[in-house]
C-alpha cells in the first residue's frame, strides 16, 4: 500500500483479525471470492434461497413471540396475530407463503444443479448437503403447517405421521410415540412446536457446511468446465452482489405479490377452520411442493411400498452425482440429456398435478406412469445416456467462449476429462 | 486486496462520476428498503390491540370501612385504595412540601381525600410495596415499604427514603357515582 | 432457457390449482362484484354496517361471530360511543367472579369478544337437530370461492328437482356440496329495516352481509392492499435501479 499511515478504522480491523481471522475470510470468501464470469441468471437461485432461509427465520422468531403453543389456544392465538398484533397479519403472510417461495427457490436451484450437472465431481459432497438441507426443509414446513393447528394442519400430521405406521412389527409404536398419545394432540403440537424452532437453525449450519464445500472448488457454470486461470473469473464483489441484489428486488416484486394480493392463494381454506378430530375435511391436500411426493404415495396400491417410493424419491437424490456416467457436466454438450431432462421436469409437473387431484380415473395411471418414469429416469436413463451419449466439443475456457462468443475454439476431444483429481 | 478489486473495477471509469451516482443511489435505496423493512417487525413487539383495549378497570368501594386497603388489578398491575383516616389525612397534608424528593402536595394527588388511589409498582424497579395487608410493614411514615431495596413511602403515596426517585403514580380514575371509580 | 422458466412458473402455477371436479355436480360460485376486490380494493363500509345489522338481527340467532370483538366495530365506521351503546345492549359473563364468589352478567364492554347465541357446541347441535351452525367470523376465508360462495349459499335456495331425494330436516340449495343443506332460508325480503332506506331484498341482504363477513375474516384488508401498493411501487424503482447498476458495473468485465 502506498499509504504510509493506516486509519484507525483500518487499524482496528486489523487488529481484530490478527486476533480473529474473520474479516480476511469474509474479504476472501465474499469479496475477491473467484467467481466464473458467464454465470447466468440460474444461478441467483442458491443466494436468493439463503435470504429467504433468512427470512423464514426473522418472520418465524417474531411470530413465536406472539404464538401460543397449545391445542386449545394455538388457532385463537394465529387469529390474534392477524388480527390485533401490530402488523401480525403482514409477518403471518409472509412466514405462509415464505414457505411456499422458499421451496420454490431451491426447487429451481436443484434443477439447476441436474441440467448444468453440478453435482458431479468434485462436487458431489456439495450436492448431498444441498439434498439434506431439502428433507430438512421438507421436515421444517410440515411441523410448522400443524402449528396453526386448522383442520389441514391436524389431518396433515396424522396422516403424515401415520406413513411410519407403514413399517412392519412396529410401526403403531412408532406412531404413537411420535404423537405422544393415542392421536395427534397437545403433546405433537408441543414437540412439533419446539422441533419447528430448532430445524431452522440446523438447516441454516447445513448451509454454512454447503458454503464451505462450493468455496473449495468455485461454483460450477453453464458450461460446465473448470476454470482455468484469472481470465475466467470476475471477484464476486461488485459484480455478482450486484447481480444478486437485483434477481433479490425480483423476486421480492413476486412473493410481495403474493404476500399483498393473493396470501391465501397457495393455501387451503379449511386451514380456518379450527382442527376437529372428529371429522375430516373432504378433500385432503398437501401444500403444492410436497404434492410429487403425495403424488408417488398414493399411485402405488401397496402402503409400505408406496411409503418406501416416496421417501425414496428423495433419498434416490443421494446417489444422483454416482448414478450419472457422463464425462461432461453441462446439458448444454449433451445431445441427449439436454432433452430428457426437459422429460423429468414434465413429469415431476404431472406428479404435481396427479398429488392435487383425487385419485380416479386418468389421475391414478397418469400418477403410476409417472411415478414409473421418476425412478427409471434416475436409475436407468441416467446411467446408460451418460455411457451411450457422445458429448459435443467443449470450449477450451470459460473466457474462450464468452469473450470471443463461441464454442469455435473447441477442446476437440469429445468428453475431455473433467478436472485434474 | 480489496482495493485491488476497487480499482480493477473503477479504474476503467476515470473520471466518470455517472457510476458512482448510480451506485450510491442503489446503495442508498437499498438502506432504506432494509429499514423499512425493519420497521413492522418492531413494532410488533408494542402492545397489540387486544392489550390496549382491556385499559378501564371499575370499581366499587363502599365495602371498604375507614383505614381499610384494597388493592384492584389494572392493565394487570395492582392499584392501591386507601380509605384513609383523618389522622393518616392530615399526616400527608402537613408534610412540606419543599422538603419532598418528588414535591407534590396531597391535594394534588387525590379527587377525594378519604380515598387515595396509587398505582402499587414502586418506581424504583418494580416492586409491589408492603402495607397493604393488616401486619405489614408500613415503614416510618405509616404508608408503603418496599421490601426489595426499603424506598418507604407516606399516606399519600410520596417518596421518603430509600433509592425510589419518585412518588408512587396516581392513575388515570374518575368517580362514577359516590363510591364507584372507573380506573383508565 | 426461457422454457426452463416457463417450466418452473407453470410448475408453481398448476400445482395448487384444485383441478378436482368435485363428485357432485356442484356448480361454481358465480362471480359477484365486491367493493373489496382488486389491487385498491375496500370494504364499502355502509354495506358492511348494514350487513353488520343482518347479522345481529338474522344470523346471530344461531351463528356466533368468536374472532370478533366489540371494539372491531369501529373500523367499520362506528365511533367510540357508538360502539359502546352496541356492547353494552349485550350481557356477559364477567371474567372474575364478584365478592361473593359468585360468577355474575354484566354489560358488554368494547373490549370484550362479541358473544355467540350459545354457550357451547351441544347447546348449539341441541338447538338446531344436531347440525351444527359453523362460526361466521372466518367462514369466507374457509370456504373455497370466498364470498362468491357465502353470497350464493345465501340466495342458492330453490325448491328441490323432482326425484331428488330431500331428507326431512334438509333444505335444498344448489351450491351447496350435496345440495342438502342443514340451514333453512335464513333471509327473505325485508327481514330487516335498513335506517339509510336502502330497501331490502334478499340480494341486497346477502350481499351486505358477505361485506361484513369478509371483513371479520379479514380485517386487515385495507392496510394490507395500502402497503402492498407502496412496497410494490417500491421494488419496482428499487429493481430498476439495481439492473441500471449491474449494466453499469458490469460493462466494466466485457
Amino acid at each position: 500500500m502506498a499509504q504510509t499511515r493506516l486509519s484507525a478504522t483500518s487499524r482496528v480491523i486489523r487488529w481484530i483479525d490478527f486476533r480473529l481471522p474473520f474479516v480476511g475470510m469474509l474479504q476472501r470468501e465474499l469479496y475477491d471470492y473467484p467467481t466464473p464470469r458467464n454465470l447466468s441468471y440460474w444461478w441467483n437461485f442458491g443466494s436468493l434461497s439463503g435470504i429467504m432461509l433468512v427470512v423464514m427465520i426473522v418472520t418465524g422468531v417474531f411470530l413465536a413471540m406472539q404464538y401460543t403453543p397449545h391445542a386449545d389456544l394455538a388457532f385463537d392465538s394465529v387469529e390474534r396475530i392477524m388480527r390485533d398484533v401490530n402488523w401480525g397479519w403482514m409477518m403471518r403472510y409472509a412466514h405462509m407463503n415464505g414457505a411456499s417461495m422458499f421451496f420454490a427457490l431451491v426447487y429451481i436451484h436443484l434443477f439447476r444443479g441436474l441440467y448444468y450437472g453440478s453435482y458431479k465431481q468434485p462436487r458431489e459432497l456439495l450436492w448431498i448437503l444441498g439434498v439434506i438441507i431439502l428433507i430438512l426443509m421438507i421436515m421444517t414446513a410440515f411441523m410448522g403447517y400443524v402449528l396453526p393447528w386448522g383442520q389441514m394442519s391436524y389431518w396433515a400430521a396424522t396422516v403424515i405421521t401415520n406413513l411410519f405406521s407403514a413399517i412392519p412389527l412396529i410401526g403403531q409404536n412408532i406412531v404413537t410415540f411420535l404423537w405422544g398419545g393415542f392421536t395427534v394432540g397437545n403433546p405433537t403440537l408441543n414437540r412439533f412446536y419446539a422441533l419447528h424452532y430448532l430445524l431452522p437453525f440446523v438447516i441454516l449450519a447445513v448451509v454454512f457446511l454447503h458454503l464451505v464445500a462450493l468455496h473449495r472448488f468455485g461454483s460450477n457454470n453453464p458450461l460446465g468446465i473448470d476454470k482455468r486461470g484469472p481470465q475466467d473469473t470476475l471477484p464476486f464483489h461488485p459484480y455478482f452482489t450486484i447481480k444478486d441484489l437485483f434477481g433479490l428486488a425480483v423476486f421480492l416484486l413476486i412473493y410481495s405479490f403474493f404476500i399483498f394480493y393473493a396470501p391465501n392463494f397457495l393455501g387451503s381454506s379449511d386451514n380456518y377452520i379450527p382442527a376437529n378430530p372428529m371429522r375430516t375435511p373432504n378433500h385432503i391436500v398437501t401444500e403444492w411442493y410436497l404434492l410429487p411426493y403425495y403424488a408417488i404415495l398414493r399411485s402405488v396400491p401397496n402402503k409400505l411400498l408406496g411409503v418406501i417410493l416416496a421417501f425414496g424419491s428423495i433419498f434416490l437424490m443421494f446417489i444422483v452425482p454416482w448414478l450419472d456416467t457422463s464425462p461432461v457436466r453441462s446439458a448444454r454438450f449433451r445431445p441427449v440429456y439436454k432433452w430428457v431432462f426437459w422429460l423429468l421436469v414434465i413429469d415431476v409437473i404431472a406428479l404435481g398435478w396427479v398429488g392435487a387431484n383425487p385419485p380416479e380415473g386418468l389421475v391414478v395411471t397418469v400418477g403410476q406412469i409417472a411415478t414409473l418414469y421418476y425412478f427409471v429416469h434416475f436409475l436407468i436413463l441416467f446411467p446408460v445416456i451418460g455411457k451411450l451419449e457422445r458429448p459435443r466439443p467443449l470450449p477450451a475456457s470459460i473466457a474462450a467462449a464468452v469473450l470471443q462468443g463461441g464454442r469455435a475454439t473447441a477442446l476437440g476431444a469429445a468428453g475431455a476429462p473433467l478436472a485434474e483429481p | 486486496m480489496a482495493d485491488l478489486a476497487q480499482q480493477d473495477v473503477s479504474g476503467a471509469h476515470t473520471g466518470e462520476t455517472r457510476r458512482d451516482f448510480l451506485i450510491l443511489t442503489a446503495t442508498a435505496i437499498g438502506a432504506v428498503g432494509v429499514a423499512a423493512t425493519i420497521w413492522p417487525f418492531i413494532a410488533s413487539l408494542n402492545p397489540a390491540r387486544d392489550t390496549l383495549a382491556l385499559a378501564t378497570t371499575e370499581v366499587d368501594l363502599a365495602p371498604v370501612q375507614l383505614g381499610q386497603r384494597l388493592t384492584v388489578a389494572w392493565r394487570g398491575k395492582p392499584v392501591f385504595i386507601d380509605h384513609r383516616t383523618p389522622q393518616e389525612i392530615k399526616a400527608a397534608e402537613d408534610v412540606n412540601i419543599s422538603d419532598l424528593r418528588d414535591p407534590q402536595a396531597d391535594s394534588a394527588r387525590v379527587k377525594k381525600p378519604e380515598w387515595l388511589v396509587i398505582v402499587g409498582v414502586c418506581t424504583h424497579l418494580g416492586c409491589i410495596p408492603l402495607g397493604q395487608k393488616t401486619g405489614d410493614d408500613r415503614g416510618p411514615y405509616g404508608g408503603w415499604f418496599c421490601p426489595c431495596h426499603g424506598s418507604i413511602y407516606d399516606t399519600s403515596g410520596r417518596i421518603r427514603q430509600g433509592p425510589a426517585p419518585a412518588n408512587l403514580v396516581v392513575p388515570p380514575y374518575e368517580f362514577t357515582a359516590d363510591t364507584t371509580i372507573k380506573i383508565g | 432457457m426461457k422454457k426452463l422458466l416457463l417450466a418452473a412458473l407453470a410448475l408453481i402455477a398448476s400445482a395448487p390449482i384444485p383441478l378436482s371436479a368435485h363428485a357432485e355436480a356442484t356448480p361454481s360460485p358465480p362471480h359477484q362484484e365486491w367493493s373489496f376486490n382488486g389491487i385498491f380494493g375496500t370494504y364499502d363500509r355502509a354495506a358492511a354496517q348494514r350487513g353488520f345489522q343482518v347479522y345481529k338481527e338474522v344470523c346471530s340467532a344461531c351463528h356466533p361471530v368468536k374472532h370478533l370483538f366489540f371494539r372491531d366495530l369501529a373500523e367499520l365506521g362506528y365511533n367510540e360511543d357508538e360502539v359502546k351503546a352496541i356492547a353494552s345492549t349485550y350481557q356477559v359473563t364477567n371474567e372474575q367472579p364478584n365478592d361473593q364468589g359468585q360468577m355474575f352478567q354484566r354489560p358488554a364492554r368494547p373490549s370484550d369478544p362479541i358473544p355467540g347465541p350459545f354457550p357451547n357446541d351441544q347447546a348449539a347441535r341441541l338447538a338446531n337437530n344436531g347440525a351444527l351452525p359453523p362460526d361466521l367470523s372466518m367462514i369466507v376465508k374457509a370456504r373455497d370461492g370466498g364470498p362468491d360462495y357465502v353470497y350464493s349459499i345465501l340466495t342458492g335456495y330453490k325448491d328441490a328437482p323432482a326425484g331428488f331425494n330431500l331428507l326431512p330436516g334438509m333444505n335444498y340449495n344448489e351450491y351447496f356440496a350435496g345440495h342438502q343443506i342443514a340451514m333453512p332460508p335464513p333471509l327473505s325480503d325485508n327481514a330487516v329495516t335498513f335506517a339509510d332506506g336502502t330497501s331490502a331484498t334478499v340480494p341486497q341482504m346477502a350481499h351486505d352481509v358477505v361485506t361484513f363477513l369478509t371483513w371479520a375474516a379479514e380485517p386487515n384488508l385495507e392496510p394490507r392492499h395500502r402497503t402492498g401498493f407502496k412496497v410494490m411501487l417500491f421494488l419496482i424503482v428499487m429493481a430498476g435501479i439495481f439492473y441500471a447498476a449491474k449494466r453499469r458495473i458490469w460493462a466494466t468485465a466485457h
